[in-house]
């Protein structure tokens, strides 16, 4: 009998934990987000009137924004992900006894703070920093043209950012690829391209969708390259809720916001497994 | 102790187990005694349920029904750790953790027993290791992983000592070598062994008495010599080696002989080496048994004429012939290549013949092909 | 013509294949030395500018100077804010490492209903952007009238790392041989002795990592902290408040610190794995 109950004994205070902070509040923000302002009241003050209208209301405000969220964090991911792949399985095949520190050196730049190396790359690329000016002695970019507070930056912080993500589950299916079958490939009359469409793509495909996921969704949401790299004009999504919450103290359109982009975010990755076809993604 | 080791000990008797897994039965109403101190090997290709038995009398799965005695002593429902059996698993299981002493230790150590040291030290003497007492398990070769996990396993002197294919992962010479050394530490030790395989030339070499099983039931038990000189089914037929079943009728009775018809021809074998239940019967000769000779050469017993030589395959000690016969099937023979003969030739007219008392009759109803199409070379773990 | 065969020169290899042999071997090389170089050209500016003798705002060089290494708690709050993070950090690890063990041991080793609803649980979390995650809990404390701080904090890392600490101790318990366990109980260890003296101590390698993983997360994140942490401040939350006015040559040196000293644990760990498997 003891045996049945072993397993939800185990569960019961994780879950417990995860139903009190992860659960409940997402259900209490549902709630929050068709609430309006007491009439007379103070701010941050409202009352449950089920205002459905509140998404309409948040998402046209705020459409360009959510646009650029998930376009910023496709770019990155995609870029990602070509910067990734070529490293994962050099890592993977090409470096002999070096493989294991080659995965500490991939994931070495995490342990400085992520803030310190988004603060960092605005000064690299700053009008300070060494590269602007280089650029522009090349002739590459013209006096005029800056690199901060750019959709560049934005996107080119998010993506060194994230990269970690895409090559260590990248890394990790391509090292189980057997190389003979990449042999064998080679030997059943495929070229290096074919071998690589046709064998090793395949077999690493669960690489490839676990590590646009862990890429795509911390970028969609993500403020802090775009609060630290970008402007008024490359907000996304993310800073808006931020500002919602602190500055505006707009709570239902902040969580009705959060709400369309959780679930934004949890429709394109179920649309996104079905078609790449792997459930084992836990 | 958590058991009595001496009112544990005796034979091991297996009365009627089945085992289902949902709808499919593993074990088939199997019953079976092992005698204490014998060399016991289960046979079988895989999925037969001889795994699955092993791991009943392990105590790592419950019967659905039936009952385990070791002597006295109903076991069917105790734990593993309350048995005094021990198994050498299929790829050993070492612990990767420990090294090798403690992995000897391991069961003298739960058990609370004080000598553990000696106990351990004569242990590693008897399989001859005493110098990797340090190492851990993935520093030894294959062949010396074998042998710790015997090691480990004995060193608790069980009543009872499993093994589960336990040479399955060795290269075949190791396997030859193991083979002959497990067969006398058996004896230096003085266990029951019972012995799990698929491999029917390691079962002859080691096993006193071996169960060949097939879909959950023994097919037939008996000493390797009688399995093999006298099967019972076309499957240990075909799974013990390679035997020519010859479809026939029964057509009279001689004394202590029956006579028998195959495709026109008269044939006789002993009375007591037939299984057949009516007239209809398939007779069986090894390979080895038969004799080629041309035509016009005097033979004695049994004969089958309007032989043709198809294929000639030469394998060093002997050499092998396909010999195609007039109903259209073809006969396999074995010849030593011991009298200097030049062999015969592709197309050669023959006759083929055979002492009688060799020949054995299974039921004229049985398939044939049972346990040949099974190679059990190939299909390795379950 | 003895003398013939004797003159045969060794066949050459034509000059575009031999080239084309050097490009393959070596583009590969040439391409990992820029992605390192991409990798690490924050971490080495963030290391090249805590030697930075720069006064207030750190974002010019001015010379060199070893004072930041020497008094690292010069800026105002910035080791304040360093406590922080660690104790938050260390206690997030803590709990978030025993529930999330724990729940890893259900589905990985036991069959029962309501498993694969127990796996999304625990994917949930992982699929929700942090900023939603932050804001929903900020939310919750709110309606109970909690303010956010310290506790909210540690409650709020424990929420996100759990996940983590499961999916990495269960890929350990996936890759445990059953066959060890049974071998334990066939050596008269009971269910106990098994889980203590096999189970756990093969897993262990993989609770660690859990443990390292959630203490790195939690250190290192900010949005999720930003939201629920109220007027206590965390080692990030530091420097993005810094980051406009440009932040003292101190934080760099703490971040260069936990870079090196997050290095030497990793390599120390994994010298330790290969004298273990020795």
């Amino acid at each position: 009998m003891g045996k049945i109950r072993t397993p939800y004994l185990l569960l019961l205070p994780g879950f417990l934990f995860l139903f009190t902070f992860f659960i409940l509040p997402i259900v209490n923000l549902a709630q929050t987000s068709t609430q309006t302002p007491i009439a007379g009241g103070d701010t941050g003050q409202y009352e449950q009137t089920l205002r459905f209208a509140n998404y309409l209301d948040a998402f046209l405000e705020n459409r360009e924004q959510f646009g650029r969220s998930f376009l910023y964090a496709l770019i990155a991911t995609v870029l990602a992900l070509m910067i990734s792949y070529p490293l994962a399985y050099a890592i993977a095949f090409k470096s002999g006894k070096y493989k294991n520190f080659l995965l500490v050196l991939v994931v070495a730049p995490f342990f400085t703070s992520f803030l310190l190396r988004t603060v960092a790359w605005k000064q690299i690329l700053g009008e300070e920093g060494f590269v602007v000016p280089t650029l522009r002695t090349i002739g590459i970019i013209s006096e005029s043209t800056t690199l901060t507070s750019t959709a560049f930056a934005v996107v080119m912080g998010m993506t060194y950012n994230f990269l970690p993500f895409m090559t260590l589950p990248l890394y990790a299916s391509i090292d189980r690829i057997d190389p003979r079958t990449l042999e064998a490939s080679g030997d059943l009359y495929a070229n290096a391209f074919t071998t690589f469409r046709k064998v090793t793509l395949p077999l690493s495909m669960p690489g490839v969708v676990a590590g646009t996921l862990l890429t795509f969704i911390p970028a969609a949401g993500d403020y802090v390259n775009a609060a630290i790299l970008g402007s008024p004009n490359t907000k996304m999504i993310g800073n808006v809720i931020e500002s919602r919450y602190f500055k505006i103290v707009d709570y239902p359109t902040a969580a009705a916001l959060s709400f369309t982009l959780m679930a934004a975010i949890l429709i394109l990755v179920t649309l996104y497994i079905r078609k790449a076809g792997t459930e084992e993604l836990v | 102790m958590s058991f009595d080791a001496s009112s544990a000990r005796g034979d091991l008797i297996l009365t009627r187990i089945t085992k289902e897994y949902g709808d499919f039965k593993a074990v088939d109403d199997l019953s079976l005694t092992i005698a204490k101190g014998s060399f016991f090997a289960l046979l079988g290709p895989s999925g037969c349920g001889k795994t699955t038995t092993l791991r009943m009398i392990a105590g790592l799965e419950e019967p659905t029904v039936g009952s385990i005695h070791l002597g006295e002593t109903d076991i069917t429902t105790t734990k593993p750790y309350q048995r005094p059996i021990n198994t050498v698993f299929q790829n050993y299981a070492l612990f990767p953790h420990l090294t090798i002493f403690e992995n000897i230790a391991f069961g003298l150590r739960r058990r609370g027993i004080k000598d553990v040291d000696a106990q351990v030290n004569k242990v590693l003497n008897l399989v001859e290791l005493p110098h990797l007492a340090g190492r851990k398990p993935t520093q030894l070769s294959g062949g010396q992983q074998q042998r710790i996990a015997l090691a480990r396993a004995i060193v608790n002197r069980p009543a009872l000592l499993l093994l589960d294919e336990p040479l399955g992962a060795l290269d075949l010479k190791l396997r030859r070598q193991m083979q002959i050394e497990l067969k006398w530490i058996q004896k230096e030790v003085g266990l029951t062994f019972v012995h799990v395989t698929h491999d029917q030339e390691e079962a002859m070499t080691m096993a006193d008495t071996i169960a060949v099983m097939n879909e959950g039931q023994i097919e037939q038990m008996g000493s390797p010599a009688e399995l093999y000189d006298n099967p019972k089914t076309a499957f240990v037929a075909n799974f013990l080696g390679q035997s020519n079943l010859i479809k026939g009728t029964i057509s009279g009775n001689d004394g202590d002989s029956i006579v028998a018809d195959l495709y026109g021809q008269k044939i006789s074998l002993p009375k007591h080496r037939s299984h057949a239940v009516d007239n209809s019967i398939y007779a069986g000769i090894r390979p080895e048994k038969f004799r080629i000779s041309l035509l016009n050469t005097p033979v004695s017993g049994n004969v089958l004429g309007g032989g043709h030589i198809e294929d000639v395959s030469y394998i060093g000690v002997s050499t092998q012939y396909q010999v195609a016969m007039p109903w259209g099937q073809e006969l396999i023979v074995f010849e030593q290549n011991d009298d200097g003969v030049a062999p015969f030739k592709k197309g050669d007219a023959v006759n083929i013949s055979w002492e009688p008392v060799f020949t054995f009759a299974l039921r004229g109803d049985e398939d044939v092909t049972a346990g040949s199409e099974v190679n059990p070379e190939v299909l390795d773990e379950e | 013509m003895s003398k013939k065969t004797v003159d045969a020169t060794i066949p050459t290899i034509p000059l575009t294949a031999r080239f084309q042999r050097w490009f393959g071997r070596n583009l590969i090389r040439v391409y990992m030395v820029l992605a390192f170089t991409y990798l690490f050209i924050p971490v080495a500016y963030t290391f090249a500018f805590s030697f930075n003798d720069s006064g207030k705002s750190n974002l010019i060089w001015k010379g060199f100077t070893l004072d930041n290494w020497k008094n690292p708690c010069g800026a105002p709050e910035v080791c304040t804010a360093l406590a922080n993070s660690i104790k938050i950090g260390l206690l997030a690890t803590i709990f978030s490492t025993i529930l999330g063990t724990m729940i890893a041991f259900a589905i990985g080793r036991h069959k029962f209903k309501g498993r694969s609803t127990s796996n999304l649980l625990i994917f949930l979390p992982m699929a929700t952007p942090e900023i939603v995650l932050g804001a929903s809990l900020l939310s919750l404390f709110l309606v109970f009238k909690i303010n956010p701080g310290f506790w909210p904090t540690v409650i709020a890392h424990v929420m996100f790392c759990i996940s983590f600490v499961v999916v990495t101790v269960k890929a350990r318990i996936a890759s445990l041989d059953p066959r060890l366990e049974q071998a334990a109980m066939d050596l008269y260890a009971n269910e106990f002795q098994t889980f203590r003296r096999v189970t756990l101590p093969l897993v262990a390698p993989g609770i660690a990592g859990a443990a390292l993983l959630a203490f790195s997360l939690s250190f290192d994140d900010f949005i999720i902290t930003n939201f629920n942490s109220g007027t206590v401040t965390t080692f990030p939350k530091f420097v993005y408040t810094a980051a406009a006015r440009g932040i003292p040559a101190q934080a760099n040196v703490i971040g260069s610190g936990m870079f090196f000293l997050a290095l030497a644990i990793v390599i120390a760990g994994q010298f330790v794995n290969r004298r273990k498997a020795r």
